[in-house]
């Protein structure tokens, strides 16, 4: 997260790509750009666009009307083979008449090495990918995990300028999955190859991304680093589709001296600053806040922080943290908070009141 | 009520769901094998078989040059028959696999499949009006003034009695057999795999080459030996279409076991056929070995 100089060269552009396929509307002017050596991940539900803007990279799927540009060349006659892009694919499409090695050399047919020096890189490439000796297996024969850096390996073994990858975790189980998550952003951090990364999870693409750009019906909502995402979410719909969020109904009452005046359904009157407000959908105004930003306070601990009240609704118990749902006094409306299982801290019971302890910093007004 | 004891044993259940099937089969494949194997190793007495042990029957069907002439105008006839067959279907395929929409493929696998409405006989003596010496190509060149004294062709052309006619027959009668397992092999192989060739250099020629035809591989076996098997043994368009005048194998069989009443020697030539017939069959699956490893 420090590519934030403003030199930095931009490797991809999207200007104003327009997409139809007939009369759906697939990608509705998107224009960003995306720099080099960064990993960039596009996130959005499924049916969003992400994966068909992904493939715009790849030349995959021609665009109706506007411009990609890769490393500041117009993509619009150029295709899938003579661009200088790689992609993992979501099924990884490994060739399953071919050995694991034949997979990764089959990209370097035309490259006028020698067998010898061929076959090192091969197995240098397979060395990377943590497949050493596997050279020789048959493709089919290995997990989902090992195609998956069978797929890597041939994607990288050509020094593509830009890795795309198409949900590529989405098969795998949980473990594999956030092993394969830490070891690709060291692969990227070694290799400084611009990565781009297509899912549907919010939580992967916080973890890896350098740049997230959120997507919604063929449009991007937001695009940010992951903290900023997370932290100041410019829509309600983007603060609800990354991580959790607590919305409690809320009145503008004014502003003085710089600051805004709100009344928060179970919280009460407090003040915000203007950079706390994001821009709704002209929807009813409303508060947010993430469940970790609120405390329940223990026995008679006391707080510097703003008080409220209210009675445990549900307990959900996931090991290394607690969520409980907690109704507020005077409002019907449960939020969500979480609290950390510290050691020696008690998991609370359903029924129980609950003092919560808030700060006003970690409120977001939606209006 | 406790059930029959033979409805107990997993496997005597198999059996019994499978004995219509198991009768059938033995009856009328493998009894008729069987009695052919052992009349090859018979003499022939005139009017009776004489049930002693030989392989008179064996040595005089290699000795004799007709046999080894027939044998091999037959199998050159189903390889030219079984290549021309395959060449043909795999476009055909390919266009039904990669071209047409997903809820229009029964629909072109149905109209592939419509010869098969009428039978083998009459498309063969369909073909028989077709190229007859007045058939419907040279009359139709007749009428349109192509053909006659002084014009582009002199005389009509004699099309049956040749074996380009058999071929052209044959290759027509078992062209949905070599479309239906190529359609199968092509279906299978996963699109993205094509992507994948492109996206790591390929054009989409060269990765036909290096993806699709080698995922495609064993329909096209599948096609080749479902064509080359039958039409080598194939009897009726011989007689048909070539008249008589180009016997194959199967029409010296019948020669031998009909006409000429040879019964021994009309088996011990059917037992070298299928010995032939299953030696290259057998030598064109071990060629492609190589694409039929891979499990599904």
């Amino acid at each position: 997260m420090n590519k934030s100089n403003l030199d930095e060269k931009q490797m991809i552009e999207f200007r104003d790509v327009q997409k139809y396929y007939g009369d759906y509307h697939a990608l509705r002017g998107i224009s960003a750009s995306i720099r080099e050596g960064e990993f960039f991940s596009l996130l959005g539900p499924s049916g969003c666009g992400k994966t068909t803007l992904l493939r715009t990279i790849a030349g995959f799927e021609d665009i109706s009307s506007g411009a990609v540009l890769i490393d500041q060349g117009d993509m619009r006659d150029v295709p899938a083979n003579k661009r200088p892009t790689n992609m993992v694919f979501q099924s990884y499409a490994i060739f399953p008449h071919l050995t694991v090695a034949e997979n990764v050399a089959f990209g370097l047919r035309r490259d006028p090495r020698t067998k010898a020096e061929k076959q090192k890189l091969v197995d240098e490439t397979l060395a990377m990918v943590g497949l050493s000796g596997y050279g020789t297996r048959a493709a089919h024969a290995l997990s989902g995990g090992q195609r998956q850096r069978v797929a890597l390996a041939r994607a990288l073994i050509l020094k593509p300028k830009v890795l795309l990858l198409d949900e590529p975790m989405s098969a795998l189980d949980r473990k594999i999955r956030e092993q394969m998550q830490v070891e690709l952003i060291k692969l990227q951090r070694e290799l400084g190859i611009t990565f781009v990364l297509v899912t549907h999870d919010q939580e992967e693409a916080l973890v890896m991304s350098d740049r997230i750009a959120v997507m919604f019906e063929g449009e991007i909502a937001q695009l940010d680093d992951p903290e900023e995402l997370y932290r100041r979410p410019k829509s309600r719909r983007v603060a609800e589709f990354i991580g959790e969020m607590n919305f409690l109904p809320t009145d503008v009452i004014g502003e003085s001296q710089g600051k805004i005046q709100i009344e928060v359904a179970g919280l009460g009157r407090a003040q915000i600053e203007p950079g706390q407000v994001s821009a709704g959908m002209g929807a009813e105004p409303a508060v947010g806040f993430r469940p970790e930003t609120m405390t329940i306070l223990l026995d008679e601990a006391a707080t510097q922080d703003r008080e409220a009240a209210g009675t445990i609704a549900e307990v959900v118990y996931y090991g290394d943290m607690t969520y409980y749902d907690v109704r507020l006094d005077g409002v019907e409306r449960t939020v969500r908070l979480s609290m950390r299982n510290l050691f020696g801290r008690p998991v609370l019971e359903v029924g129980m009141r609950a003092r919560i302890a808030w700060s006003e910093g970690a409120l977001i007004l939606f209006r | 009520m406790a059930a029959p004891a033979w409805t107990r044993s997993e496997t005597a259940r198999g059996y019994f769901t499978l004995s219509p099937v198991l009768i059938y089969a033995v009856l009328l494949l493998a009894a008729p094998l069987i009695t052919i194997f052992a009349y090859s190793f018979f003499k022939d007495g005139y009017l009776v078989i004489i049930h002693e042990f030989t392989l008179e029957n064996y040595i005089a069907t290699w000795s004799d040059p007709i046999f080894r002439t027939i044998l091999l105008r037959s199998i050159i006839m189903a390889v030219v028959v079984t290549a021309l067959t395959v060449l043909t279907a795999f476009p055909i395929a390919y266009f039904v696999s990669f071209h047409v929409r997903p809820s229009r493929k029964s629909f072109w696998l149905f109209l592939i499949t419509i010869p098969f409405w009428t039978s083998y006989l009459i498309r063969i003596f369909a073909w028989k009006v077709i190229m007859g010496y007045s058939g419907v190509i040279n009359s139709s060149l007749e009428m349109m003034g192509l053909m006659g004294d002084g014009r582009l062709f002199e005389d009509p052309f004699r099309m049956l009695t040749t074996l380009p006619a058999i071929t052209v027959a044959l290759a027509h009668a078992y062209a949905p057999f070599a479309i239906l397992p190529i359609f199968v092999a092509l279906e299978k192989i996963d699109r993205s795999l094509l992507e994948a060739g492109q996206d790591l250099g390929e054009t989409r020629w060269t990765s036909f080459l290096r993806v699709t035809l080698p995922l495609a591989m064993p329909g096209v076996v599948g096609a080749v030996l479902v064509v080359f098997i039958p039409v080598i043994g194939d009897y009726v368009a011989p007689e048909l279409i070539g008249g008589g005048k180009l016997p194959m194998v199967a029409n010296l069989i019948q020669a031998q076991m009909l006409p000429l009443d040879n019964k021994p020697v009309g088996s011990a030539i059917t037992i070298s056929a299928m010995a032939v017939v299953a030696l290259i069959a057998l030598g064109f699956v071990f060629a492609n070995r190589k694409f039929l490893r891979r499990p599904k």
